[in-house]
């Protein structure tokens, strides 16, 4: 298990964060600048702004996943269908601000409920999470049930249960467990409606005024826990982060820095990270089996095959910006990897490293960068073949944070897209879409970029020509010119918008809404920051959850925006 | 036709008095004598609605009856409607075509497969691609008629994506589609299926402790309400309806087996036919997969475990593919040419026909079950329709419409109506009043409309 380096991590922080904004290039006209951090409000750092609204949070399946296993065991098997997560603005983690729980879907969280609390409390389980012994096991026992609810519900809320929301747990443990005379299954229903309740599926994010400066909102301090332990974990809080939480210590800034660092060391963190790049590179669509393709044409290309397909770029992911702690730009360059047996000869590489072994890419292959795996050359191909188009909308959108109009509803496809006439390659056919000019506007920022990937087909495998003609993937990239796929992540990387989109889109991922416009500044701050570190994953995570982007919010968002 | 206007007059006073039409007890006025909801021979038979979906439309030459009215003469892609019924007559006898009604855009963007969708099932403009301003025209109507089953309303695709679904709560709020025969199955005929045909009924004592769970996550209701914005409490509102859909379903549970003559527990589908692990969008995986979840619906129906359905054969932007090509439908429909002498795309014209085909075979499924004097599909309103008319150019002019069945009566069947341009909200609203809905107006702007298809109403 690879986690953040431990050592002089807090000391660094601290230090850092001392020397306020001399190091800080976009921090001028910040009030909360260079502040000191003995009192007990949120000391923060960046600019003085104001957050976006919040809203309530749909646990995402991962995250019901992940804090089922972390409240209850992991051995607890849990259902994979509730309701579906819905994708918004590019992110399952702005959509779970949007979304509620369906009666189908409420069907299915009270289905999976039942089973887990089934199994949690089986005999072989139950040790791990009850410490109490009931006096009876065949009736009611209203002390250990209580205290079984009180421990365990606080974990799931993510805050303290209130007397009454225990006592009616109480009350349904005692009544189930008399008639069945069995205080084990009582206990379940009464963990049962832990699980299905709306305090357990939706992340409360509450807000108050600041004590320091009533006209401003802030998080209060078990939101602000509960926003850490999601970004970072994945999951929700445990009983440590939950006490500085309660006792209003975490707000202090000293203790934010220790409780991020000391979440950012654990071993949970990898599903933090691995959460997040999952998402934002639309992994989802592979787990949800919707990466298909041409079974006759790409027989290799099973669900088996596609996952291990994400699982590779993922720990390609974990192993650069986190074990070895790189600059993340290079994760478009990297030929360091880790392969199967499978993926290797899919890569037409000798693999002979067991399930899971490292892999170096040779230095005069055609690959290197993520945007070379088969993971996201197939999520951006069609059924049965590339699509330079789709790929370069990936590369502007998801990786450098640039819009693309839709196309215009009546427009003639037949010339671009006629594999069989006498244009042959894609760059001959795409030509025709930058020579119309109603295609061009657009085609031209997509296009040239896809093109440096022709050289993988629908599943990402390597080939020199396409219908017998040699493929050029030379182009340029804003002003970078480049000969290969190869020489494309180098220009990615060296792009100037490539920075200010992971910090942008992490951003959104942690508070769950597109920034709105107080909260730019920030944005190009955190973005200083993580360029001053030398574009360190740890260092972007910390100015983030200590800024007041974070911290703070301008309300609770009262009006659905249209929504896409 | 009396007891429908009381069921609407006691539902908008429900309404009125701050209760949603969800999981309320049920009234009396929908019971016979014996107390229960539903009589063998003789009681009121419940009128269902759905909805079925194909995508990227037809070529409207081929696709619109060449003449009008009651008899009308079928057109080529309308071929699979002249199969013969068992019960008696053909297919094309109990379904209405309706022609030439237009998606109006008054200069809102055309969003390639979103705007007609969004704007025929509305009556609203697509606020963005792929986003619906208000609630689908069957969650209006499972609002009115969906709290007094097992299931307020069933969605099924043959798509094999659980987030492809045309039924929306709000902006945000989809109804997701079940993909998997095997779960439906399990959903509808698992274990808490009481079926009754097969002896003496055995209420599970489980029901009523898992009643009670849900009266404790009722009571967290008031606090947390107080502690949330204005679109937040739509959320969490979203959330206790689906909360006390499921105490509705337990009671129904606890109230025994259906008592309807057709109904019996659907076959078992077996294990979901997959290829590479996944479900696979050729047109006979599709196909497959229609059908095994048609058969389950079907028996869901006869079981009034549901007065509610969408039923989507494809998507918009249509996935579907020939076995062993390498283009799909959607693509197909941009990239392939005119065959200049037949005047039309002969490739992506194959999947209009597949699709009327499968049409077809989902009226068969319903008319199969005898109920009444007539088949299941006398009690049925399914409104089929497309996101498009003609796909190469997106046009959302003449955008495709069926209705198959008579809804107990409401309606006529077998019928051809030309729109001439009118809007398509006219069969929405058309759809609406047939099924007990109080309202004589639906639309915004070019879509507003008061003027029901006169001539298929009874």
């Amino acid at each position: 298990m690879t986690h953040y380096r431990r050592g002089s991590r807090i000391a660094a922080l601290l230090s850092r964060f001392l020397s306020g904004c001399a190091v800080v290039a976009g921090c001028t006209v910040a009030v909360g600048c260079g502040s000191d951090i003995s009192g007990d409000g949120p000391e923060v750092r960046g600019p003085a702004v104001e957050g976006g609204p919040v809203a309530l949070r749909r646990l995402t399946s991962q995250q019901y996943t992940q804090s089922i296993h972390d409240v209850l065991g992991e051995d607890i098997i849990v259902a994979s269908r509730v309701e579906p997560d819905a994708r918004l603005e590019g992110l399952l983690g702005v959509g779970a601000s949007f979304v509620s729980v369906t009666p189908s879907g409420f069907e299915k969280y009270e289905a999976a409920a039942t089973a887990i609390a089934e199994q949690a409390l089986s005999s072989e389980l139950r040790g791990a999470i009850l410490s109490c012994e009931p006096s009876s096991a065949s009736g009611a026992d209203d002390v250990c049930a209580s205290e079984f609810i009180a421990t365990i519900g606080r974990r799931l809320f993510r805050r303290t249960l209130t007397e009454d929301e225990v006592a009616m747990r109480v009350a349904i443990a005692a009544s189930s467990g008399s008639e069945l005379g069995d205080f084990y299954a009582g206990l379940e229903l009464a963990l049962t409606s832990l699980l299905v309740s709306p305090n357990f599926l939706f992340r409360v994010e509450e807000i108050e005024p600041d004590p320091a400066d009533a006209s401003r909102l802030r998080l209060t301090s078990t939101s602000v826990a509960t926003r850490l332990s999601y970004l970072i974990w994945n999951s929700t809080p445990d009983d440590e982060l939950l006490d500085a939480a309660e006792s209003g210590e975490l707000l202090g800034a000293t203790n934010l820095t220790a409780q991020a660092v000391r979440l950012l060391d654990s071993p949970k963190a990898e599903a933090g990270i691995r959460a997040f790049f999952s998402d934002l590179l639309t992994f989802r669509r592979i787990d949800d089996g919707l990466v298909r393709k041409s079974p006759t044409e790409f027989p290799a290309f099973t669900l088996t095959l596609a996952g291990d397909a994400k699982e590779q770029t993922l720990r390609t992911i974990v192993d650069h910006l986190v074990t070895n702690e790189l600059d993340l730009r290079e994760l478009y360059t990297t030929r360091n990897t880790f392969l199967t047996p499978s993926l290797g000869s899919v890569y037409a590489v000798p693999f002979g490293g067991g399930q899971w072994g490292p892999y170096e890419f040779a230095a005069d292959g055609p690959r290197a960068g993520l945007l070379s795996h088969v993971s996201l050359m197939a999520i951006t191909a069609h059924p049965g073949r590339s699509s330079a188009t789709l790929r370069g909308k990936f590369v502007r959108e998801v990786l450098l944070c640039q819009t693309i109009p839709d196309p215009p509803a009546n427009v003639d496809f037949s010339i671009v897209e006629d594999t069989d006439g006498e244009l042959r390659t894609a760059r001959e056919r795409l030509g025709e879409h930058v020579t119309n000019d109603a295609c061009a506007g657009c085609h031209e920022l997509m296009d040239p970029i896809g093109l440096a990937f022709e050289n993988f087909d629908a599943i990402g495998a390597y080939r020199a020509q396409e219908n017998g003609v040699e493929i050029d993937a030379s182009g340029n990239l804003d002003g970078q010119a480049y000969d290969d796929a190869i020489g494309m992540g180098q220009a990615l990387r060296d792009h100037e918008s490539l920075g200010p989109c992971i910090t942008r889109n992490l951003y959104r991922y942690a508070v769950g809404h597109n920034p709105v416009s107080s909260e730019q500044d920030l944005l190009v701050f955190l973005n200083d920051q993580l360029a001053a570190s030398g574009y360190r994953w740890g260092s972007l995570i910390e100015a983030l959850v200590l800024s007041e982007g974070f911290l703070t919010a301008s309300g609770q968002r009262e009006a659905e925006e249209a929504a896409q | 036709m009396k007891k429908r206007i009381s069921r609407r007059t006691v539902l908008r006073g429900a309404v009125a008095g701050g209760a949603v039409g969800m999981g309320l007890p049920l009234l009396d006025c929908f019971l016979n004598e014996n107390g229960t909801a539903l009589a063998q021979g003789g009681g009121p038979i419940p009128v269902r609605f759905g909805t079925w979906f194909w995508g990227c439309g037809m070529n409207p030459a081929r696709w619109a009856p060449p003449t009008e009215g009651l008899g009308y003469e079928l057109s080529e892609e309308l071929q699979s409607l002249d199969r013969p019924l068992e019960s008696g007559g053909k297919i094309r006898d109990h379904v209405s075509v309706f022609s030439g009604f237009d998606v109006k855009l008054d200069g809102n963007p055309n969003y390639p497969h979103g705007s007609g969708p969004a704007s025929n099932l509305t009556g609203l403009f697509a606020p963005a691609d792929g986003v619906f301003a208000a609630p689908s025209i069957d969650v209006l109507i499972a609002r009115e008629i969906g709290g007094f089953t097992r299931f307020r309303s069933l969605q099924l695709s043959a798509t094999g994506d659980r987030n492809q679904t045309y039924s929306r709560e709000s902006e945000s709020i989809r109804n997701a589609s079940e993909i998997s025969p095997m779960e439906v199955y399990a959903r509808i005929f698992g274990p808490d299926f009481a079926d009754p045909t097969a002896g003496p009924f055995m209420p599970n004592p489980r029901w009523t402790l898992r009643k009670s769970v849900l009266s404790a996550v009722k009571d967290d209701r008031d606090k947390l309400m107080s502690r949330v914005g204005t679109h937040d409490k739509q959320r969490l509102d979203q959330y206790f309806t689906s909360v006390r859909q499921l105490e509705q379903m337990l009671d129904v549970l606890l109230s025994g087996p259906p008592d309807l003559p057709s109904c019996r527990r659907a076959d078992d589908p077996g294990p979901d036919i997959l290829e590479g692990e996944v479900f696979q969008n050729d047109v006979d995986s599709v196909n497959q997969r229609h059908g095994a979840l048609a058969d389950l619906l079907t028996f869901a129906l006869a079981c009034d475990q549901t007065r509610v359905f969408n039923m989507m054969f494809s998507w918009g932007i249509s996935g579907l593919y020939v076995p062993g090509s390498n283009t799909t439908h959607h693509q197909l429909t941009h990239d392939e040419s005119i065959d200049t002498e037949l005047g039309y795309q002969p490739q992506a014209t194959q999947f209009v026909m597949v699709s009327m085909s499968a049409w077809a075979d989902f009226v068969e499924k319903l008319a199969s079950i005898p109920e009444g004097d007539g088949t299941m599909l006398d009690n049925c309103l399914v409104f089929a329709n497309s996101d498009l008319s003609y796909a190469k150019p997106h046009d959302v002019r003449g955008l495709p419409m069926m209705i198959a069945g008579s809804a107990g009566g409401r309606i006529t069947p077998g019928i051809h109506v030309k729109g001439n341009t009118d809007p398509c909200t006219r069969v929405g609203l058309t759809v609406q009043q047939a099924m007990g809905l109080p309202i004589d107006a639906w639309g915004v702007n070019s879509l507003r409309t008061s003027l029901p298809v006169s001539e298929i109403l009874v």
